[in-house]
């Protein structure tokens, strides 16, 4: 195992899979929190990168997080008011408002499909050149600079989800006949959701931009379907416990569902098939439970066959 | 207070379903008091409290609560002020939410309303879920922590009181709401629903198919019939009206039998 999976490998697993785990807990707040399927998130994925992306090169990597991540508010916002107050369904607002953003994305990065931010500094250089000299930190640094990241907004999420605000939000998701009898406004909390969730898609892409130094329009194609099978990996591992417990449990299947990619990679799988192979891990996390509870049955009803033989 | 001004509402105006379920209907329901509601099918009882909640604007008429017009004050802004509960116990509940969790959604909403979004709760609003989960008298105190989904009917339906009571509100509205309970567990939350309102003095109105609870509980009985209050007695009428006095009552003032199955087989027993 260890001549199989090098601690590059490994290495580089974990950062990918805490970057995109920010996707996954997006899509803990808006599918499995307020259950509404959010299909803009591929392109505020690639809008998050653009914007951090073009902030970074003008020399601010801090504020480039949070100019994305208030992007990704924006977007949010508009995904949700189509859906509160124009009364698109959900699925075509992420639809409207995911093609919009192809356009966007392409205005942000100056008419262009891709930028280029090598030579900028990124929260990664500054971590590197910080951390120079310290053990053990030397390859480590880029893991440390994501880790923080993710469980600084894991650990806030956990808070802001037993928050009154957080609670009537989980609600709106749980049981629309209970809110409509309580003093909730669906529209509002549908709204302060998805701008909360889109924030955390835009991160990502903030932080992805900085990590392999380049956005492209194409990297948020596909990242729902990823964060969705790295969302019911981890939910179907940790489902339960405390929201800690539940977001820590998402951010590690976001890491497993890497190992996956890596370990197709090492079994030679031509780059370009990347995309195939997603799909099929993707298709499996979310069948796999559904396969578990048919292996299930079935198992029972041979043991009723077979007692009845006995009985025979 | 809850004042009624000849309310009107008509579903589905100018097609074939076209029905008018409640027909310039009038009630005061002074502070304090516990009304009891009886009809048959399609009376307008529901229809009344969905148009108290807001679930519907009115056609005509007014609607004031405290003296406030709210005839066009949206749901949830309304629902702060107002305790619903239904006949079908999932309603008022989060499944997926522990106890707890349902318990400081209800208290903070009530009690702060949108103001202080990110309140929390505290440990001495912890303890007081417990000590009035523990009046419930049906274990939940010990599981504060289990999700909502896994208690029965009876156990949501007591819960779902609980929420809508914990925060005095100005009116509480139940809509049969032990109607789908074993009948053990429907005495019990009966027997709940009677101490809270009586010890917090709640504003009541409540539905029932039960003409012997109809009678037994509360200080006034109002029987509907087709988008109308047909009869509305309290104080000595009322202690000395029996079963068959009140089926007579109705027939006096409709002119027709009630055809309600359910509530003629409660008077039975």
């Amino acid at each position: 195992m260890a001549g199989f999976f090098t601690v590059s490998i490994i290495q580089s697993a974990m950062e990918l899979g805490c970057i995109y785990a920010l996707v996954a807990l997006a899509l803990f707040v808006s599918y499995t929190t307020l259950n509404i399927a959010d299909l803009s998130t591929d392109g505020c994925f690639t809008l998050g990168c653009a914007v951090g992306a073009i902030v970074t090169l003008s020399g601010h990597p801090f504020l480039a997080l949070f100019a994305a991540m208030g992007a990704g508010v924006i977007s949010g916002f508009v995904t949700a008011f189509l859906q509160t107050r124009l009364g698109v369904e959900s699925i075509l607002a992420g639809i409207i408002v995911n093609t919009a953003l192809y356009t966007i994305n392409i205005m942000v990065m100056g008419f262009s499909s891709n930028v280029n931010i090598f030579k900028a500094s990124t929260l990664f250089s500054i971590a590197h050149d910080l951390l120079e000299g310290i053990p053990l930190m030397g390859s480590w640094y880029k893991l440390f600079v994501v880790l923080i990241i993710v469980l600084t907004v894991g650990i806030l999420l956990a808070w802001f989800l037993n928050t009154m605000l957080g609670l009537s939000i989980r609600a709106t998701g749980d049981n629309p006949s209970m809110v409509r009898a309580s003093s909730i406004n669906p529209a509002f909390t549908i709204t302060a959701g998805l701008m909360l969730s889109n924030s955390f898609t835009a991160l990502s892409g903030a932080v992805l931009a900085q990590y392999q130094k380049s956005c492209d329009i194409n990297y948020g194609t596909g990242m729902v379907t990823i964060a969705l099978a790295s969302l019911i990996i981890g939910e179907s591992l940790i489902g339960r416990g405390s929201m800690l417990t539940r977001i820590l449990g998402v951010i590690f299947g976001s890491c497993l569902y890497r190992f996956f990619v890596a370990l197709a990679l090492r079994l030679n799988i031509p780059a370009e098939s990347l995309k195939l192979v997603s799909a099929v891990i993707v298709a499996i996390a979310i069948s796999f439970p559904y396969l578990k509870s048919k292996i299930a049955l079935y198992r029972q009803m041979q043991e009723a066959k077979q007692r009845h033989g006995e009985h025979k | 207070m809850l004042e009624l001004k000849s309310v009107s509402k008509t579903f589905h105006p100018g097609t074939v379903n076209e029905k008018q379920a409640i027909k310039k209907l009038s009630l005061i329901l002074p502070e304090g008091d516990f009304a009891t509601i009886i009809g048959s099918n399609g009376a307008g009882k529901s229809t009344m409290f969905n148009a108290i909640t807001g679930n519907f604007f009115v056609d005509e008429g007014e609607i004031c609560l405290d003296g406030e017009d709210i005839t066009f004050v949206p749901e949830y802004k309304r629902s702060k002020y107002i305790g619903h509960l239904f006949q079908d116990p999932l309603l008022g509940t989060a499944p997926h939410m522990t106890i707890e969790e349902n318990l400081t959604l209800a208290y903070l909403r009530a009690s702060s309303g949108n103001k202080g979004l990110f309140r929390m709760v505290k440990a001495e609003d912890r303890e007081r879920f417990w000590k009035a989960l523990k009046t419930l008298d049906m274990g939940l105190e010990d599981r504060m922590k289990q999700p909502v989904g896994l208690l029965s009917g009876g156990q949501r339906q007591a819960l779902t009181l609980l929420m809508a009571t914990m925060v005095r509100p100005k009116i509480l509205l139940l809509d049969e709401h032990t109607a789908a309970l074993d009948p053990a567990t429907a005495e019990k939350v009966l027997a709940q629903t009677e101490k809270i309102v009586k010890e917090q003095q709640i504003t009541c109105l409540m539905v029932t198919h039960n003409m012997n609870q109809a009678l037994a509980m509360g200080n006034r009985t109002i029987m509907m019939d087709s988008g109308r209050i047909v009869a509305d007695i309290s104080g000595k009428e009322r202690e000395n009206m029996t079963v068959d006095g009140l089926l007579e009552l109705f027939r006096k003032n409709v002119g027709e039998g009630l055809d309600n199955d359910r509530i003629l087989l409660s008077g039975l027993n």
